[in-house]
């Protein structure tokens, strides 16, 4: 009864507790994980390199810098929403509203900035008002969710509608609110110059070593605290090379005469990346989400308040989407009735989902919004480089998100039958 | 009984209705520090009622709660735990999708403005079972999906025990589990009493009580039967009391009758 028996393909048969120092306890781990289906996000790398090898044979407009940071400030506003849906997935939650409330998030912050209108105020402050609005409005949304007991798809289900009329209301007379801000419109076309992009990527790129050393240090003598060197450097070293490769590309970026640089957009996106993985991995009340998504009932019992654990992840979703909202509307300098842009909620959705996060609860990271909203943002991007009709985009998303999907429940089920 | 004088929790007169089915009549019950008390009685006898009354998920109509001699009022779990009462529920209350560590520290997390202190809450864990001699689970980093049974419940009675508790609840901790993991957890619960805790065990099985518990509460339709002590009475004579057992009306004393019956 002291090891968990593990079935599988062939290789080391080592338990967790087992596993070595060293280039050995690499190897070791790597089996572990195959083995009980603990694939983590390299799945979705992998799948992201091969969709990019795809379309530099197939696009002749893919490959290319300028297209590159196209795709960042495309995706931005994707992987914002996703950061929500990945908090509200791990409550075994849905959220159906975010993509009319990134509209609203939108629609306040070109109204706050409108010149003439009386109201005009500082673009920075329009787009706290917006974000703080739209997480007013997502904790609403959760109070009658957590104490009326109305389920969440039901309750954000009608949130759609209701924000979706609003929109209609406000802009059909008036059809499209430019928004003229620089501070708005910077969220989605700012680019850093070279040296400052440098800066930048060097500042970035030595966050993640240290947010280990710091671990190791604050929980040394614990199995925490336990990180394989190589693995650890492999992490760094890729880290590094992904951060400085996309700045490089960027600069490297012209259109015209102009060089685009490392769009803000990303570093948004970066920054949001950290700040919420700190928020779900090392503070209470990420330890407490994973715990009302895992079993609420044992979550109530411990004393945790489940409901403001719901009522504060709507509101952290109404939140994000209300700045992924900005975020699309810079891309566009306005806001108009065609808002959201094509399919932002299931995109949304489908980001952290194909990044590895449960919709039953209790399951996935932060990143993995990252990560699917990259691999959406590409494969959509690519295929529209090639000329392929939106039907084919749609259906190809489709079966992307089908797919991985598919191999993450295989994974579930291997997870299952190791016991994990 | 070599017990203390002054038992630990004592309920005096307790009686509790749903509507127009009453629960519990009079029902008395008590257990002392470093005792493991048994609370048996056949289903809906009113043993979970009790319990949730001392856990104060049920509030009760009439009678008293006395704790270390004092009377006090328990109105929720976060009151229970105050006063040193953990209960340890049938079906564990534990979070598949995180591990032991962060399940015995569930609700109560080592933190410094938010921020969870990792290293501590590891640290206790380790000594916490070391301490209850459960050795058995490999990593305590492993979620506790991937434990069993037996390591299971362990944990969920460390959690309990976890918190400078003086009353340990156990409802029904072998139900679910095999022959070898019952033992682990029977010599669990051993343990506790041997280190000092108050322990009420509610279970059907009485091999599980003879194994134990040190004195024995019969309860039925909501009554108190008796209790008995297990050294001086026969497996039969709890059978007999847990079916067909009359009410006694003197509470608290061991009653004549059937506890003297001899094996």
């Amino acid at each position: 009864m002291t090891s968990v028996d593990v079935p599988g393909p062939e290789g080391p048969k080592v338990t967790e507790g087992e596993i070595q120092h060293g280039i050995v306890g690499l190897y070791q781990r790597a089996w572990f994980n195959l083995r009980t289906g603990n694939l983590g996000a390299v799945p979705i790398i992998v799948g992201l390199i091969v969709v990019v090898l795809l379309f530099k044979f197939t696009a002749t407009n893919f490959f290319t810098s300028v297209n590159f940071v196209n795709l960042i400030n495309e995706s931005a506003g994707t992987a914002m929403l996703a950061f929500g849906v990945v908090f509200v997935l791990l409550l075994g939650e849905i959220d159906l509203s975010i993509g009319y409330l990134a509209g609203i998030g939108a629609l306040i912050v070109a109204e706050l900035q409108l010149p003439g209108s009386g109201h005009q105020l500082n673009g920075l402050l329009a787009m706290v008002i917006a974000v703080a609005a739209c997480a007013g409005i997502g904790a609403v949304q959760g109070s009658i969710v957590a104490f009326v007991g109305v389920p969440s798809f039901v309750v954000t289900l009608g949130g759609f509608l209701i924000w979706q009329g609003v929109i209609l209301n406000q802009l059909e007379q008036r059809g499209t609110i430019i928004i003229q801000d620089r501070w708005i419109n910077y969220t989605d076309s700012y680019g850093f110059s070279p040296g400052k992009g440098y800066i930048v990527a060097l500042v970035l790129s030595a966050l993640y070593p240290l947010s280990v050393v710091y671990k190791r240090w604050a929980a040394r003598g614990t199995q925490i605290a336990k990180v394989n060197l190589y693995a650890f450097l492999a992490r760094t070293l890729g880290v590094a090379v992904a951060v400085f490769g996309t700045v490089a590309i960027a600069n490297h970026a012209k259109v015209i005469k102009t060089t685009l640089g490392l769009p803000l957009s990303g570093v948004i996106i970066i920054i949001f990346f950290i700040l919420l993985t700190f928020l779900a991995k090392w503070t209470t009340f990420g330890r407490h989400v994973y715990a009302v998504g895992g079993n609420a009932e044992a979550a109530r019992r411990a004393g945790i308040s489940v409901p403001r654990i719901r009522v504060l992840v709507f509101a952290l979703s109404g939140a994000t989407a209300g700045m992924g909202g900005i975020i699309f509307a810079a891309q566009v300098n306005s806001v108009a009735l065609t808002f959201p842009p094509g399919n932002l909620l299931l995109n949304a959705i489908a980001s952290a989902v194909i990044g590895g996060v449960s919709l039953f609860g209790g399951r996935g990271e932060v990143r993995g919004a990252l990560l699917g909203a990259v691999l959406i943002g590409t494969l959509q991007n690519g295929l529209n480089t090639l000329n392929v009709s939106n039907g084919w985009i749609y259906i190809i998303t489709g079966l992307v998100l089908l797919g991985a999907v598919t191999l993450d429940t295989i994974a579930v089920r291997l997870q299952a039958r190791s016991g994990r | 009984m070599a017990m203390s004088d002054t038992p630990l929790l004592q309920l005096r007169g307790i009686t509790k209705t749903f509507g127009s089915v009453e629960a519990l009549t009079n029902v008395d019950f008590e257990v002392c520090a470093g005792e493991v008390m048994a609370l048996v009685g056949d289903n809906g006898a009113g043993k979970s009622t009790l319990i949730k009354c001392v856990a104060g998920t049920h509030a009760f109509d009439s009678g008293e709660i006395l704790f270390e001699g004092k009377q006090v009022h328990i109105h929720g779990p976060k009151d229970a735990a105050r006063h040193g009462i953990e209960v340890v529920y049938q079906d564990l209350a534990l979070c598949d999708n995180l591990d032991v560590v962060q399940n015995m520290y569930l609700g109560r997390e080592v933190n410094k403005f938010q921020i969870l202190n990792e290293a501590a809450m590891e640290h206790t864990t380790a000594s916490t079972l070391k301490s209850l001699a459960v050795t058995t689970i490999s990593s305590i980093r492993q979620p506790v999906a991937t434990l069993s049974g037996g390591q299971r419940q362990s944990v969920a009675v460390a959690k309990a025990v976890q918190w400078n508790s003086k009353l340990v609840i156990l409802d029904e901790p072998t139900a679910a589990l095999g022959v070898a993991q019952t033992e682990q957890v029977l010599a669990l619960v051993r343990r506790l009493g041997e280190q000092g805790l108050a322990v009420v065990i509610i279970s059907h099985n009485l091999h599980d009580i003879y194994e134990t518990a040190d004195r024995i509460t019969v309860l039925r339709l909501g009554r108190t039967v008796g209790i008995y002590d297990r050294r001086t009475t026969s497996q039969q004579a709890i059978v007999e009391a847990i079916t067909f057992g009359v009410p006694t009306k003197v509470s608290g004393i061991p009653a004549a009758g059937p506890a003297e019956v001899e094996e």
